[in-house]
C-alpha cells in the first residue's frame, strides 16, 4: 500500500478528529462540531507548517 | 472535657450520609471492566455501557489507523529499554491492546522502515494506541459518571 504524503494527511486527520469528537464532547452536535474543527485544524496546519518550511528553504 | 472527647470520637467515626456512598464505589466494579475492555478491544468500552454508535466509530477509526501503519508497511515496537523514544513508541502501541498482541503474534511490523510513508505507518499506529487508550478512558469517566453522557 502506497499514500501520498497528503491522502496521508486527510486519513490521519479524519480518525483523530473522529476520535477526538467523541471524546472530548458530550453531546452528539457538539461532537461533530469539534471534530469537523479538529480535522481543519490539523490538516490547515500542515498545509501551513509545509509553506512556512518552503519559505525557510527559499 | 466530656462533650470534647464526644466530638473527638465523633469526628473519627464515618458519617451515615458518607458511609453507603464509599460502599458503592468499592463493590461496583464496571468502571474497572469497562476501562480494560475498551483498552483491549477499540470502542469495547462504550459497547458495555451500550453506547453502540459512539463504540462503532471508535472501533472503525482506530482499527482502521492500525491497519493503514500495517499495511504501510509501519514498524511495530517490542519492549526495548535501549532508547526513551523507542521506550515512548512501544508504550504508544501497547494502547492499541489485543490488536498488537495480534501484530506481535503473527509477525507483522518487522521489516525495517526504508520509506517514508512506512514511517508515517508507524506513526499511525502509534497514534492508533495513544487515540484508543483516551477512548478507554472517555469509557471509564462514563461510567463513574464523571462525563454525563
Amino acid at each position: 500500500m502506497t499514500l501520498t504524503h497528503f491522502s496521508a494527511v486527510l486519513i490521519f486527520s479524519f480518525f483523530t478528529a473522529v476520535v477526538f469528537g467523541i471524546t472530548q464532547r458530550s453531546e452528539p452536535r457538539l461532537m461533530v462540531r469539534f471534530a469537523a474543527f479538529t480535522f481543519v485544524i490539523f490538516v490547515g496546519g500542515t498545509i501551513a507548517a509545509s509553506w512556512l518550511m518552503w519559505l525557510i528553504k527559499h | 472535657m466530656r462533650v470534647s472527647l464526644a466530638a473527638i470520637i465523633e469526628s473519627k467515626m464515618p458519617t451515615n450520609a458518607q458511609a453507603p456512598a464509599r460502599t458503592a464505589g468499592q463493590s461496583s466494579s464496571l468502571p474497572v471492566m469497562v476501562l480494560i475492555a475498551g483498552w483491549l478491544v477499540p470502542g469495547a468500552g462504550h459497547f458495555l455501557l451500550k453506547k453502540w454508535i459512539r463504540g462503532t466509530l471508535l472501533f472503525i477509526s482506530i482499527v482502521a489507523m492500525f491497519s493503514i501503519g500495517i499495511a504501510l508497511k509501519g514498524k511495530v515496537y517490542t519492549p526495548n529499554t535501549s532508547e526513551l523514544l523507542d521506550v515512548l513508541n512501544f508504550v504508544g502501541d501497547l494502547g492499541n491492546g489485543l490488536l498488537y498482541l495480534i501484530a506481535r503474534v503473527v509477525g507483522l511490523g518487522t521489516a525495517p522502515v526504508e520509506l517514508a510513508t512506512a514511517d508515517y505507518g508507524t506513526k499511525f499506529m502509534v497514534v492508533a494506541g495513544l487515540l484508543n487508550i483516551i477512548s478507554a478512558v472517555d469509557a471509564h469517566s462514563l461510567a463513574t459518571g464523571r462525563k454525563n453522557s
